[in-house]
């Protein structure tokens, strides 16, 4: 009985010392998720005005550039796929990498071959554990993603998509690189603390309707100004509308991959927070029952010893009555 | 008097909005001053280069922004940064350090960019480069 006792003391006593990590692991992850949202709003200015710049651009200049063509006969599809670096976010990265398998089958099935790109420790192990190839991993800045990270992958992607615009039946073509066809991104979107979802979306070739659609009308409208979004403006352009156009979509390609970058931050947070919450909840829930347990083993231990001291002093009392 | 609505930028953060008079910037065809009432233009900052917003109270704000565009519209100027920081909150020193490594990493495209990039924060900070 002692054994025992001692046994549910040192289960509760562990029990409380990794509820502690829980719940400080839940608070850190609370802060973070407040820091990743004010990244996220302070990003939202940038990304509306490049939108901007972009939309009256496409609405002047013939949009001829690689980043904006469907190319014939699609046969290489490069995926950027976000996942942590660390665990500990319950089904976060589980779903990231769900959806992803999701995309992979669809792309397969259109027959294309789908080139991965990953975004963090844990996608990089899910991958290599199951000997899967990988194009390339980026690592370390899940949680704080900064520009130059977003910039270190927009290029490789950039580079990549560039390279196989002269690809032929999967020959590297004139420049000997493969490259792909198309850029896809599978991230988890930010929608409120209690939601996060896993999206998959068309990063190249662009359309120009996503363009447009990227609300930037709504801002117009939310801020009271109509503007000159009725009428297209004809603008001048400082160099010519190709060179401008030129320089200006892998900008906003590696926008979209920090904004994606940042939103998967902000969701990872939240996730963590939530799955420290609740191991924090079930590791006290926990500890409860085992001090109850322990309670009830004391008390029977206690109760054995009284019953034995009586049984053994009713024995001397016999014994010498008898005498 | 009529005045320009300016936003500034950078990827990261917005650096400065308000009300100005006058904008000067310097895209790759060359130097260029905007006053309110511009036609629409849309043009790609120079590399190294420097934005100077001159406020409606007559105060220069000088900002070193790099590899971005800029947007002018009835509505006012829009302008586009990778990385952009005012000239007051420019550590010289170490904008004069990273120069100082980026020339000494030769010819690569992004040593090359290092090199811009401290030139402008110097030049905005009111040094040589």
């Amino acid at each position: 009985m002692a054994a025992s006792l001692r046994a549910l003391r040192r289960r509760i006593r562990s029990t409380q010392s990794t509820k502690k990590i829980f719940s400080a692991q839940e608070l850190i992850a609370g802060a973070r998720i407040v820091r990743a949202q004010a990244r996220v709003e302070a990003s939202k200015p940038y990304a509306r005005e490049i939108t901007r710049v972009l939309s009256a651009l496409a609405s002047s200049a013939s949009l001829d550039h690689p980043l904006l063509t469907e190319r014939e006969n699609p046969k290489r599809a490069a995926v950027l796929v976000i996942t942590s670096d660390r665990g500990f976010a319950g089904s976060y990265n589980v779903n990231v990498l769900r959806r992803t398998e999701e995309l992979l089958a669809l792309l397969r099935q259109e027959g294309k071959e789908p080139v991965l790109y990953v975004v963090g420790r844990k996608g990089e192990t899910y991958y290599s554990f199951r000997d899967r190839e990988m194009a390339a991993t980026f690592t370390g800045f899940s949680e704080q993603p900064g520009y130059e990270d977003a910039q270190a992958v927009g290029s490789e992607l950039i580079d990549v998509f560039t390279a196989g615009e002269d690809d032929e039946d999967g020959d590297a073509g004139a420049d000997g690189i493969l490259g792909v066809d198309e850029l896809h991104i599978v991230y988890t979107e930010f929608r409120s603390l209690l939601s996060q979802v896993p999206v998959a979306k068309r990063m190249a070739p662009l359309e120009v309707e996503e363009v447009e659609e990227f609300d930037y009308e709504r801002e117009d409208r939310e801020s009271g100004q109509t503007g000159d979004s009725g009428v297209p403006t004809s603008y001048e352009f400082e160099p010519s509308a190709e060179g401008l156009l030129d320089a200006l979509l892998p900008k906003y390609v590696t926008t979209r991959i920090y904004a994606a970058m940042l939103e998967a931050a902000a969701s990872e947070s939240a996730s963590r927070r939530r799955a420290m919450k609740s191991a924090s909840d079930n590791a006290e829930e926990l500890a409860k029952n085992l001090s109850r347990q322990a309670n009830q083993a004391r008390q029977a231990e206690i109760t054995q010893e009284i019953s034995e001291i009586v049984g053994g002093s009713d024995a001397l009392v016999s014994a010498g009555a008898g005498d | 008097m009529a005045t320009l609505q300016v936003e500034l930028v950078a990827v990261e953060r917005k650096i400065w909005s308000g009300e100005a008079t006058m904008v000067i910037a310097r895209t790759t065809e060359g130097e260029l001053g905007i006053l309110p009432g511009h036609a629409p233009l849309l043009g790609e900052l120079a590399g190294g280069g420097v934005v100077t917003i001159r406020t409606d109270s007559g105060e220069d704000v000088v900002v070193a922004a790099h590899g971005g565009f800029l947007s002018v519209t009835e509505r006012g100027v829009s302008i586009l940064a990778e990385t952009a920081e005012i000239a007051g909150e420019i550590d010289v020193e170490r904008a004069r350090e990273a120069l100082r490594r980026a020339e000494g990493d030769g010819d690569d495209p992004e040593a090359v960019d290092a090199a811009r990039r401290a030139q402008s924060r110097l030049r905005a900070a009111g040094q040589s480069a």
